[in-house]
């Protein structure tokens, strides 16, 4: 520090405290009013809070693909798994990743965990399915019109074109279990029809479409059944959508789709190429036509059972020259074939937009996730045990700050008061900017992070009583009030802000490092240390150059806190400093 | 109270003073007592692990009528594994069932629900697998890596290297205290004791960062004058932020204890409860090493300087020199004229 008597120069705020108050003032009203204006008046519940269902689950990095963890294909199983959770009709369920590789799945209360988690744990599935029969979402129209499949974007269906010469591939028929499956039901190498009890009524059961070929047969009746069920189905119907899928792969089934809007119903056939066998796709504008198209490539395995399936759909009539691609049980695209298509390659084509394009090129990719998960936490919790563990930390938290006001009233005295409207004020930022990040990134108030915000009052005041503290010092040195708010302030100052950076370090680091709950806690935590420095700065610092004006401190009243006698100054001070009884501490402060 | 505030001015003065540093053998005797006995303990007790970091599921349950005993039982029988069942506040009961597959929890949860006659929708299921306190664990080390490294570089900067060097073995000193209270103890460590083990961090150095904020101020021309040595500075630091450490400390640990026994005695266990007490632990840990051990190895470090060394000799050359004046700067200076000057400082030092 400076030379003591030269008593440095009035710096900073000292000469406008009024500005800084006001500034502070006006962000309080602003948040205020904001938190109003945009009716989020509490910070939102983490599910810990709330009650609701918390699933944590971790990519598995699979043998071969030691890059497939990556932020595209994290997003892209996000992306996924929100459509499945909030396809079960649940509203306001969350789906986001953390850190590297978790993905944190929140359900609120008043669903159905073991769904939930069914839902969300597996793998996503993508087929592609040769479509047997189409019809309008809705119910009603048993008559499979062989409608001409018009593409999302309504400019025909779009086509699958083989990028290599056709070769025809047939090997078709392959199940031949003297079943009264229709040719279209004969998928290209499905996986032997399995014939036990349970799954031969719905396997066997035969395709309603008028243009298959109704073979009489034991089966009549299953195939009748499915058809019942065709006619039946509204696919405008959440329920009734959810209860079509999560059909077996190799068994044909009824499913759900989108088409430019409004929802179709398609009968399909067994799975004829698995989505894990896609290697790549992408949205991409055809150089030729200038069209958005899509291509894919295959693997061996996926090359093999495309060129059958192509093979055997290009022979056929609309609409069962289509093959259909499933993603979780629902149509996504349902493209018409001209020619077998062999080589590993092909593109989809027609009417795509730049968005669907890409879309559908997303979905190959990664629809049958280039990843899995594994379930690390579930969590559930009643909004009831929620309620109480919210209650307890409110109620710690109330207990913890009295604890700290009277412990800081009976040390510091009138001082007091400034540290606690200045905790309030630092409350009254908090709370609103917790409310307000709720809605702006979805920040949501969980168990540990009420825990960090409880902890932060030890650090907010800890800024007041290094300040404090050096105030006294200076009252010390037998400095009157006025000069010492104003000298202690450059080096409590220095003091806080090294002290809070440390802190702030420590929370930033942590935030970033860790899932889940902790960062939760982290976030708390390094958002208070923010404050901490914004009110010091703009509220206790100026605060306490006011009050220095006031007779009660600057006399330093016994109960506010500042009693020089009580402190021990060493009146009066010019002497004091010549006297040879106090050089040492003297010394070393201004060393 | 305001003897507290008598004390800080004698010690601001330097009539009432605690050889912190001319002691530091001593402290550093007990703290590697301590530390020794801490990785004892971790290496024969080791650390109770909670459920998080062994796979399993922690049920918890409205108020209900049947005894700990019998829950117990039944919670072994319908799990067929081994169970914890502890006694909420509420009333309630926590049951952790260790080894218990995610997938069976749903059955046990059912299972639980007929036994303890509850609402099964009422009863709150944790479930984990065995990998989630592991990697909770191992993004913490992850954490704590990157932390020192970046604190240390920002504390070389700030202050010096021989500070950034202190302050963190300082900090391993503290987490290593911790963590061998809850090797001791037997405490059960679960992510929320992590989380709490991670702030310690930022809180140790707080103290530390205080203290060590006034040692640089303090020692700021230090080769200008002749009347005092580096450890003796160093010593007269200590000593006049002891009231501000022991007020920051005593005001850290008390929302961190209401949350211990609050949280504690209204839930029983739980998060609440593993925060707080891995950070009660860790921040008395931080305020007493910030005191008896970081200051003190900064001195180490800076008395190796040739400077500090040279100027060590001039200061007992004059005090030779001037020994009539009886200058001892490490005690009560001259000035004090009461002879028990250090006797009431003991007091302040045990809050």
């Amino acid at each position: 520090m400076a030379a003591p008597n030269k008593g440095r120069r009035p710096t900073g705020a000292q000469g406008r405290p009024g500005r800084a108050l006001a500034i502070i003032l006006i962000a309080m009203v602003a948040l205020t009013a904001g938190m109003f204006l945009s009716k989020q008046t509490t910070p939102r519940l983490g599910i810990d809070l709330a009650g609701g269902t918390s699933i944590t689950l971790k990519a598995k990095s699979e043998p071969g693909k030691p890059d497939a963890i990556n932020e595209t294909n994290m997003n892209t199983a996000v992306g996924i798994i929100e459509r499945r959770v909030n396809g079960l009709g649940v509203s306001e369920a969350e789906v986001q990743t953390q850190g590297k590789d978790h993905i944190i799945v929140n359900i609120p209360k008043g669903m159905n965990e073991k769904q939930a988690r069914e839902q969300v744990g597996t793998t996503a599935q993508l087929y592609f399915r040769p479509v047997i029969a189409f019809a309008d979402g809705a119910p009603a129209v048993p008559e499979g019109t062989p409608s001409p499949a018009p593409s999302a974007s309504g400019s025909g269906a779009p086509k699958a074109e083989g990028s290599t010469s056709p070769t025809p591939s047939p090997s078709s028929s392959a199940t031949s279990q003297g079943r009264a499956l229709s040719e279209a039901l004969k998928a290209p190498n499905a996986p032997s029809p399995s014939p036990t009890a349970s799954e031969s009524k719905k396997a066997d059961d035969k395709a309603p479409s008028p243009s298959a070929s109704t073979t009489p047969g034991p089966d009549e009746a299953a195939a009748a059944d499915l058809q019942a069920k065709f006619a039946k189905l509204d696919c405008t119907d959440e329920a009734q959508r959810a209860a079509v899928k999560g059909a077996k792969p190799e068994e044909p089934t009824l499913a759900c789709g989108q088409r430019g809007g409004t929802w179709g119903k398609w009968v399909l056939g067994p799975a004829g190429v698995e989505g894990k066998n896609v290697k790549s796709a992408k949205g991409v504008i055809d150089p030729q036509s200038g069209q958005w198209i899509v291509t894919m490539d295959f693997n061996d395995k996926g090359s093999d059972d495309f060129a059958k399936v192509t093979g055997e759909l290009a022979a056929k009539q609309p609409p069962q020259n289509q093959f259909a691609i499933v993603l979780d049980g629902e149509v996504v695209s349902d493209p018409s074939v001209s020619t077998a298509i062999t080589g590993g390659n092909a593109q989809i084509s027609g009417g795509f937009t730049q968005q669907s394009a890409q879309d559908l090129g997303n979905m190959l990719s990664y629809g049958a996730l280039p990843l899995s998960f594994s379930e690390d936490s579930v969590t559930t919790v009643t909004a009831a045990l929620g309620g109480e563990q919210l209650r307890a930390g409110l109620i710690a938290g109330a207990i913890g700050l009295l604890l700290v006001v009277i412990y800081l009233l009976v040390y510091y005295r009138g001082l007091a008061f400034v540290a606690i409207v200045s905790l309030m004020v630092s409350a009254v930022l908090t709370y609103t900017i917790m409310a307000l990040l709720g809605k702006g990134i979805g920040f949501a108030l969980n168990l540990p992070a009420v825990c960090g915000a409880i902890v932060a009052i030890g650090i907010t005041a800890d800024s007041f009583i290094v300040y404090f503290e050096r105030i006294r010092d200076e009252i010390r040195e037998g400095r009157t009030l006025r000069p010492a708010v104003e000298r202690a302030w450059p080096r409590a100052r220095r003091t806080i802000l090294v002290s809070d950076f440390v802190s702030f370090l420590a929370a930033a680091v942590l935030f970033i490092v860790t899932v889940g709950k902790v960062q939760g806690f982290a976030f708390t935590l390094g958002l208070t240390t923010l404050l901490d420095v914004v009110v010091v700065f703009l509220f206790t610092k100026p605060i306490m150059t006011l009050l220095a004006r006031t007779t009660f401190f600057a006399s330093g009243h016994p109960w506010s806190g500042l009693d020089p006698k009580r402190l021990g100054a060493k009146p009066p001070l010019r002497r004091s400093r010549r006297t040879g009884s106090a050089p040492a501490p003297v010394d070393v402060k201004e060393a | 109270m305001s003897k507290l505030g008598d004390l800080g001015a004698k010690l601001y003065r330097g009539e009432v003073g605690y050889d912190f540093v001319g002691k530091r053998f001593l402290w550093y005797g007990v703290s590697i007592l301590i530390t020794i006995t801490a990785i004892v303990a971790l290496a024969v007790q080791g650390l109770n692990m909670g459920i998080e970091f062994k796979g399993g599921a922690v049920f918890t349950t409205p108020k209900t009528a049947v005894s700990v005993a019998k829950a117990t039982e039944d919670s072994e029988a319908a799990s067929g594994h081994d169970a914890i069942v502890q006694e909420l506040g509420t009333g309630g009961l926590r049951i952790q069932i260790s080894g218990l597959d995610t997938n069976a929890a749903a059955d046990v949860k059912k299972q639980l629900a007929t036994d303890l006659k509850v609402n099964e929708a009422d009863i709150n299921a944790d479930l984990v697998g065995p990998s989630w306190g592991e990697q909770i664990a191992n993004k913490a080390w992850t954490g704590l890596g990157i932390f020192m490294v970046l604190v240390v570089i920002y504390l070389a900067i700030a202050f010096e290297w021989r500070m950034a060097v202190a302050a963190l073995i300082a900090l391993i000193h503290d987490l290593t205290i911790t963590v061998g209270v809850y090797a001791l103890v037997g405490f059960e460590v679960t992510p929320g004791t992590v989380i709490g083990l991670l702030t310690i961090l930022g809180y140790s150095l707080y103290d530390t960062v205080v203290v060590f904020d006034g040692l640089k101020e303090g020692s700021k021309d230090i080769t200008k004058q002749t009347r005092f040595t580096y450890s003796e500075i160093a010593n007269r630091s200590i000593n006049g932020t002891l009231v501000r450490s022991i007020n920051t400390t005593v005001v850290a640990l008390l929302p961190v204890g209401a949350l211990l026994f609050i949280g504690g005695g209204f839930l029983g266990a739980g998060m609440l409860n593993d925060i707080s007490l891995s950070l009660f632990v860790g921040l008395a840990a931080g305020a007493y090493s910030s005191i008896f051990i970081a200051t003190p190895l900064v001195v180490d470090l800076k008395e190796r300087e040739p400077a500090m060394k040279a100027l060590k000799k001039r200061v007992l050359a004059k005090r030779a020199a001037g020994a009539d004046r009886g200058d001892s700067a490490d005690g009560g200076p001259e000035g004090s004229d009461e002879p028990q000057a250090v006797a009431p400082g003991r007091p302040g030092r045990r809050r």
